[in-house]
């Protein structure tokens, strides 16, 4: 590691929020048990859902593939422990609105045995890229972040374009997550490992690993791990805390001093974002043969009594992790996935562990803000003064109340990443977030509606040509037909004449002309 | 005063050259208006608004014959998007309609493929005494196949099926 230091920048807005951390990061990491019965819900991953490859009834190893991938944008999906397949039905899913989703139901047998599968590999670095990715996409490894973007699908950017800076985002800025910190703090060497795969995947020339500076012990870890490894291309860099630096735009902002164009992705301008926890997840498969069957969660919040960190696997129920950290205080009110800033919250506490969870906060009765004291806008701008993506969410509220949705798409909507900095400051208590996710909603919605219309629109044309077609072949048909009939009345002589030159022919016993002798005009219409 | 006469002659002749070759030559294929008002529509071809299908309609409203509330599948969105397309009042009441797809029974439909031609997108597969079904991807909810069926085998239901149980 060189001993220049990173210059780092700032990103526009954000803010600094308590980070009530300390609690869920005071024990070490505990392994929680695999759940009796896994749900393992066939989209979890961004892009189209898995398809299910097992049958109810079979039996299946701990990593052993449930669902391979789907066409396009996918990610398959293994099993978290040896057991035998349920059944595969719907189930609710731990996603915004509880939808009910198709998942794979697994029973435990408790035994836990592994599937062999996969081949650890010694030396990643021999292989081409796209093997890599192969095996990346394999194992079912995603975006660990909260975003669960395929992480194979993601390498692919070395290929199209030179990349120069894979940044590992270990700047986990939202209150209360700790699943990251730990990571670090406890896996650092995997991190690098994975990190240097990836790195070798994407062809790209040098790896920042970011984490803020208020993670001393992960960043200490790091730099050891960086030395022992005596990788050259690594530089652990802190920077300054604030939310949402962990965003991957502001993140690239602060390393880079660029933005990443509107509409654009990482790559345009020769940046990548790495969870730290896909680099983690990356190195298990390719150190130890393992794919993607557990993941770091944060238990915390006002609501739980002995906050914590767990290594779940996949499809634990949030009850049993919950249990495990001590079980709810008389303080909780309210079960959220993700933080307090960016997440949801959940109806039931039977929802299992998807590869998204990075943490569930159970909120205490003091946590939460009354949501029934919604005032008027005064247009005081404080929610454009901490947008980090510099837009006048005062601007978009009011076009979207009005349902103005051209408006809002000129403002930017989409660019809004619902860091949820404009609720917070917000003095009339305006829930912004949800009135700019409502609109994205309503936008999409009447752009899948301006396609299925197009789309009608063609096959009504195309009916309409048929149908004259049609109309026209019977009309030309029948004209035709017409015509012929014209003519044979037209030459009623002519036919008279034919009749009696066959009277005169039979009379004089004469075969008719030109016809053979024996009926052969029976056929003849 | 010959000059003024013959200068506002060549003027003339000169304008009515143009005019001739704007007329003949930068005219506007089909109804530019109508094409809009058209995009504009949801095109489910239903015919409540009282003429036979979105196109009509769209010319309609192009030539002021019939006002911009009119469309039910569209309903109030469509409405204010026409009505600021038109530069128009919006309409203060208008009537909307849950989107659907029509489901035909398959145990009960006899295969008489009445159905099929009542299809304006031809969303229905099927072939005499053959049974029938419904495109859902494809129908439009228009619910011109429901009269003519003779046994009242076709529904139309919410666009995510059924409610499970």
């Amino acid at each position: 590691m060189s001993n220049r230091a990173h210059r780092v920048w700032k990103f526009p807005g954000g803010l600094r929020l308590p980070p009530h951390k300390s609690a869920s990061t005071a024990e070490p990491v505990a392994t929680a048990e695999p759940p009796a019965v896994a749900v393992l819900p066939l989209s979890q991953h961004a892009g189209a859902a898995s398809v299910p490859i097992v049958a109810a009834g079979r039996r299946v190893l701990a990593g052993e593939p449930v669902a391979r991938a789907n066409d396009g944008i996918s990610a398959p999906l293994h099993a978290p422990t040896s057991g035998t397949i349920l059944a595969i039905e719907d189930r609710q899913v731990p996603r915004p609105g509880g939808p009910v989703e198709p998942c794979v139901i697994l029973e435990a047998d408790g035994r836990d045995q592994r599937y062999e599968g996969y081949e650890p590999v010694d030396d990643p670095q021999a292989l081409a890229p796209a093997e890599i990715r192969r095996l990346v996409h394999e194992a079912g490894i995603v975006g660990l972040g909260g975003a669960v973007f395929p992480a194979a699908v993601k390498l692919e950017a070395g290929d199209r374009q030179p990349l120069d800076t894979l940044i590992l985002n270990g700047a986990e800025c939202e209150p209360y997550i700790s699943c990251d910190d730990m990571l670090m703090r406890e896996r650092a060497a995997h991190v690098v490992h994975g990190a240097q795969i990836m790195l070798h995947a994407l062809s790209a020339r040098c790896c920042l690993v970011a984490v803020e500076h208020d993670k001393p012990e992960a960043i200490a870890a790091l730099k050891a791990a960086v030395r022992e490894s005596g990788d050259d291309r690594f530089e652990v860099v802190s920077v300054t805390t604030a939310y949402p630096a962990g965003g991957e735009r502001q993140l690239i902002q602060v390393l880079s001093g660029r933005e990443v164009p509107a509409g654009g992705l990482p790559p345009d301008i020769g940046y990548m974002t790495q969870n730290v926890g896909t680099a983690a997840a990356v190195s298990d498969r390719f150190r130890h043969g393992r794919p993607l069957i557990s993941r770091v969660v944060t238990v915390a919040g006002g609501g739980v009594a002995s906050p914590r960190n767990f290594d779940a696997r996949l499809g634990t129920p949030f009850a049993a992790l919950i249990a495990a950290a001590g079980g709810y205080t008389d303080e909780a009110a309210r079960l959220v996935m993700g933080g307090p800033m960016m997440g949801f919250a959940l109806p039931d506490d039977a929802l299992p562990v998807v590869k998204a969870t990075n943490c569930i906060w159970v909120a205490g009765a003091a946590d939460l803000r009354r949501t029934d004291d919604e005032m008027p806008c005064i247009r005081c701008a404080e929610c454009a003064r901490v947008c980090p993506a510099v837009l006048l969410p005062q601007q978009l509220y009011w076009y979207t109340r009005a349902r103005d949705f051209e408006k809002v798409v000129d403002y930017a909507v989409f660019d809004c990443i619902e860091c949820g900095c404009c609720d917070l400051v917000c003095p009339s208590h305006i829930p912004l977030v949800s009135y700019f996710r409502y609109a994205k909603n309503e936008i999409r919605g009447r752009d899948v509606q301006r396609e299925r219309a197009a789309r009608a629109q063609r096959r009504h044309a195309e009916r309409n040509r048929r149908l004259a077609q049609r109309d026209a072949e019977q009309q030309a048909a029948l004209d035709e037909h017409t015509r012929a009939a014209q003519r044979a009345r037209a030459q009623p002589r002519e036919a008279a004449g034919a009749i009696d030159d066959i009277m005169r022919r039979a009379a004089g016993h004469e075969p008719p002309a030109g016809r053979p002798a024996g009926g052969g005009d029976a056929k003849d219409d | 005063m010959i000059a003024a006469v013959v200068t506002l002659a060549a003027l003339g002749a000169l304008a009515g050259l143009g005019l001739g070759f704007a007329a003949a030559r930068l005219r506007v294929q089909g109804n530019a208006v109508a094409d809009r008002i058209d995009a504009l529509l949801p095109q489910t071809q239903c015919g409540q608004c009282g003429y036979p299908g979105c196109r009509p309609y769209a010319e309609a409203i192009a030539d002021g014959r019939a006002g911009i509330d009119l469309c039910p599948p569209g309903g109030e969105a469509t409405a204010r998007e026409l009505a600021r397309l038109l530069g128009r009042e919006p309409a203060a009441k208008v009537p909307d309609t849950a989107p659907a797809v029509a489901v035909i029974d398959e145990t009960a439909c006899i295969g008489c493929a009445l159905c099929l031609a009542a299809c304006p997108v031809d969303a229905i597969v099927g072939a005499p005494r053959r049974m029938h079904t419904v495109i859902a991807g494809e129908c439009t909810g228009c619910g011109l196949c429901l009269p003519p069926c003779p046994v009242d085998c076709i529904d139309l239901v919410s666009p995510k099926g059924p409610e499970r149980s």
